[in-house]
């Protein structure tokens, strides 16, 4: 049996017991999590200490492992959403449209230009918020706890749009087949522009407030760092790698729903630490503002759905008053509805990386195999490695600035 | 917002009041103590912790309700507030984190997961906390609004407050604590 | 697009003749087949020939088909992206249902690691040379694999929920 196959308490026990310092102090085995408080989601490491210094260690996942991919092979399709929201809970809408494009891929589906810029200022507004998370908690562990309460203020005014556009706040399950499940409400257009009027001068503040404070920088720079060739390597994507300088954003490599359409940059770091991890999200931040000010500028007329009576649910209203739209409403409700046997896999650009649907289909109500390409998990396994050498303490920086999320990591 | 008032002190409970002096019930000024100033262990695994991190954030502010102090640890916690969902791989810890707690302990299950594992009825994830240590309030929800777990947290302020100083030693109490096994 | 699917076929037909097979576009991706012994070869190769750069492993999967042929009954699925040209490939590699066992690309790509980990939790499969094979998101202790097909999506032993007042049987079907 290989040594990496023993519990690694096992394993750093023998290592404590040969190796002694020069100066007689000895190592010493930290079980960090899996309900640690700064660890926000449940991991656990174990790790071999050297006083403060992390000489080791190897985290366990799978605390809130609820077989989604299991669940998904059980379920028709429109049903699968809602295991979506719960995957990233941060930035639930990103999941859902990535969801229905993946769909839409597989069905052939064109979706009419209004609901795809809808669909973009939706996914930017969850990219807002998913980083307004990482980023006023990563300062709250690092000692600054007013940065928070600070910016909070402006996520529950996301949760009041994503509430004028579906009625839910956090686990959205937002959207249908072909589009929105109906048009946006003057209303969530009317706090849409209040927030992009009031947003930008709180988050030019809270970025003040970090950004060069003397404190955060030295807790944060050079902290956590992986290079470039290993983070590929590693398989990051999203904010993660583009900190370590690499510009890889699927918005731009593989546009989908409108995404060429817009003028924005791609920010990206050069170390790859920490501070860089919080500078790229910052400036996300601001792209995605100014995504959103030019779809809510050149958001056309139109439909808000595809024209597909097969896979869209038809309005209440005619299903209670026309036949052919209760007939419908059964079928899809009911999961009859066809589905060519294909393979896709579409990948968006979520709140931490290329989040990819990897959908196998043979004809049947429910998908034959559904895999999610989970950011977090594919990255989280650097984690080790890159605290190696570093202060405890830099760990929880590391990782609150990695954004794990553990709905995702552990699917 | 000029006429809205501003209630610094909880009424005061039942007993005899004159010039100097309050008589009453000891068990309702400990009551009333207790219900005030519940340190909340928030044990968050999924989504509703996202819906708690709001709660106790500046908008909704549970530090209104006695719960100023967060208490990562469970031995300074008087509430457990279990947040999403509990494979079975956490649950031993769950019930690991209950029992350190030191009496009076309560619980509150936020969310569906917690209280009956909601939409995952998999293999992998406990169907119920309540399957593993005793609940005394539930809060439903898929995640529950933040108003839907300060109603919980209010809730269970009423319980704390009418509940006997000497429930925590008597049969009934040691018998629900056997039948899950905690000693 | 700067490299054509039919590049990449012609280069992997000159390499690996027979290994490689079946190939086929669908919707974006060029999809294939590789003989199982030959795997980390050809992802060896995809990396780092000179025209192909495929120099990134986006996911790996594993798939159960319990009605396919004893010999196919488990696939592998890869795949992988060329950034420079920005063209996707997905590799398929299929298993025997008696003792799946392939080759780990855990050496070729870090990301490999805790995905294998992953694939073997679910379905069972086997990744030789893999440098720490054992199950990462179920319990140590569990002894099936859950995403197996004949394996029922909720737990049998459960007593809260009554079968019988939701009108279905346990594995939902």
């Amino acid at each position: 049996m290989s040594d990496l196959l023993l519990p690694p308490e096992l394993r750093y026990a023998d290592i404590i017991e040969k190796r002694k310092n020069e100066d007689g102090s000895e190592l010493s085995i930290l079980n960090l999590g899996p309900t640690h408080p700064a660890t926000h989601g449940i991991f656990q490491n174990i790790l071999l200490m050297d006083g403060e210094r992390i000489v080791e260690g190897e985290g366990t996942v799978g605390y809130i492992h609820r077989a989604f991919e299991k669940i998904a092979e059980n379920r028709p399709f429109y049903q699968i959403t809602p295991l979506t929201d719960r995957m990233n809970y941060c930035s639930s809408p990103i999941n859902n449209m990535g969801w229905w494009m993946t769909l839409e891929k597989a069905l052939n589906i064109e979706v009419p230009k209004r609901a795809q810029y809808l669909r973009v200022i939706v996914m930017e507004l969850a990219r807002i918020a998913d980083h307004i998370i990482c980023n006023s908690v990563l300062g709250v562990d690092t000692g600054a706890l007013t940065g928070f309460l600070y910016v909070f203020q402006y996520r529950e005014k996301i949760y009041e749009i994503y509430e004028e556009i579906c009625g839910a706040r956090l686990t959205t399950n937002m959207g249908r087949i072909g589009g929105f499940e109906r048009d946006w409400s003057p209303l969530a257009f009317e706090k849409l522009n209040i927030l992009l009027e009031e947003f930008p001068p709180i988050w030019q503040e809270f970025e003040n407030l970090l950004a060069r404070n003397r404190i955060f920088m030295d807790r944060t720079i050079d902290v956590g760092p992986i290079s470039a060739e290993k983070a590929i390597s590693y398989g990051f994507t999203g904010p993660n790698l583009r900190a370590a300088g690499v510009d890889y954003d699927i918005r731009v490599m593989q546009p989908y729903s409108s995404y060429e359409d817009f003028e924005f940059d791609i920010p990206v770091g050069k170390s790859g630490d920490t501070y860089d991890r919080f500078c790229v999200r910052n400036a996300e931040v601001w792209e995605s503002l100014k995504i959103i000010k030019q779809a809510l500028a050149k958001l056309p007329e139109g439909p808000y759905h595809a024209d597909v009576p097969d896979y869209y649910l038809p309005p209440k209203d005619e299903v209670y008053h026309n036949m052919e739209a209760l007939i419908y409403h059964f079928k899809i409700v009911m999961g009859e509805v066809p589905v060519p046997v294909t393979e896709v896999y579409h990948p968006v650009e979520g709140g931490n990386g290329e989040l990819g649907f990897y959908l196998v289909t043979n004809g049947s109500r429910t998908p034959y195999r559904l895999h999610f390409r989970r950011p977090c998990f594919i990255y989280y396994q650097a984690f080790n490695e890159m605290v190696k050498g570093q202060m405890l303490s830099d760990a929880i920086a590391t990782l609150s600035s990695l954004n794990v999320i553990a709905g995702e990591l552990d699917a | 917002m000029s006429d809205s008032k501003i209630i610094t002190n909880a009424p005061a409970p039942e007993g005899i009041q004159g010039e100097g002096f309050f008589a009453g019930k000891l068990s309702d000024v400990v009551g009333m103590a207790r219900a005030n100033s519940l340190w909340p262990l928030p044990f968050a695994t999924s989504c509703c912790g996202i819906e708690f991190m709001a709660t106790m954030a500046s908008h909704y502010d549970v530090a209104r309700f006695g719960s100023e102090r967060m208490s990562f640890s469970p031995r300074q916690a008087d509430m457990l507030l279990v947040m999403g969902t509990i494979a079975k791989k956490m649950a031993p810890i769950l019930r690991q984190v209950y029992e350190q707690m030191a009496e009076p302990r309560w619980v509150i299950s936020v969310g569906a997961c917690a209280c009956s594992g909601g939409i995952f009825d998999t293999y992998s994830v406990l169907q119920g906390i309540d399957k593993i240590i005793p609940v005394d309030v539930y809060v439903p929800g898929c995640p529950p609004r933040p108003e839907q777990i300060l109603d919980g947290i209010m809730r269970l302020q009423d319980l704390v407050r009418s509940e006997s100083v000497r429930r925590r030693s008597s049969p009934e109490y040691t018998e629900l604590l056997a039948s899950y096994n905690i000693k | 697009m700067a490299l054509e699917t039919t590049t990449i076929q012609r280069s992997l037909n000159d390499h690996f003749e027979s290994a490689v097979s079946d190939f086929q576009q669908i919707h974006d991706i060029l999809t294939f087949e590789v003989d199982s012994e030959q795997i980390a070869k050809v992802m060896t190769f995809l990396r780092d020939d000179a025209t192909l750069r495929f120099n990134f492993l986006t996911d790996l999967c594993g798939m159960h088909f319990p009605d396919a042929d004893p010999s196919r009954q488990f696939s592998v699925v890869y795949h992988m992206h060329n950034w420079v040209d920005n063209v996707r490939i997905r590799i398929k590699c299929f298993l025997p249902a008696e003792n799946p066992t392939i080759d780990t690309v855990s050496n070729i790509f870090l990301s490999a690691n805790w995905q294998e980990r992953e694939t073997y939790d679910f379905y069972g499969i086997i990744f030789k040379g893999h440098p720490q094979l054992k199950r990462i998101l179920n319990m140590d202790e569990m002894t099936s694999f859950p995403m197996r097909k004949e394996f029922p999506l909720e737990d049998g032993g459960r007593t809260d929920k009554d079968d019988r007042f939701f009108g279905r049987t346990t594995d939902n079907r």
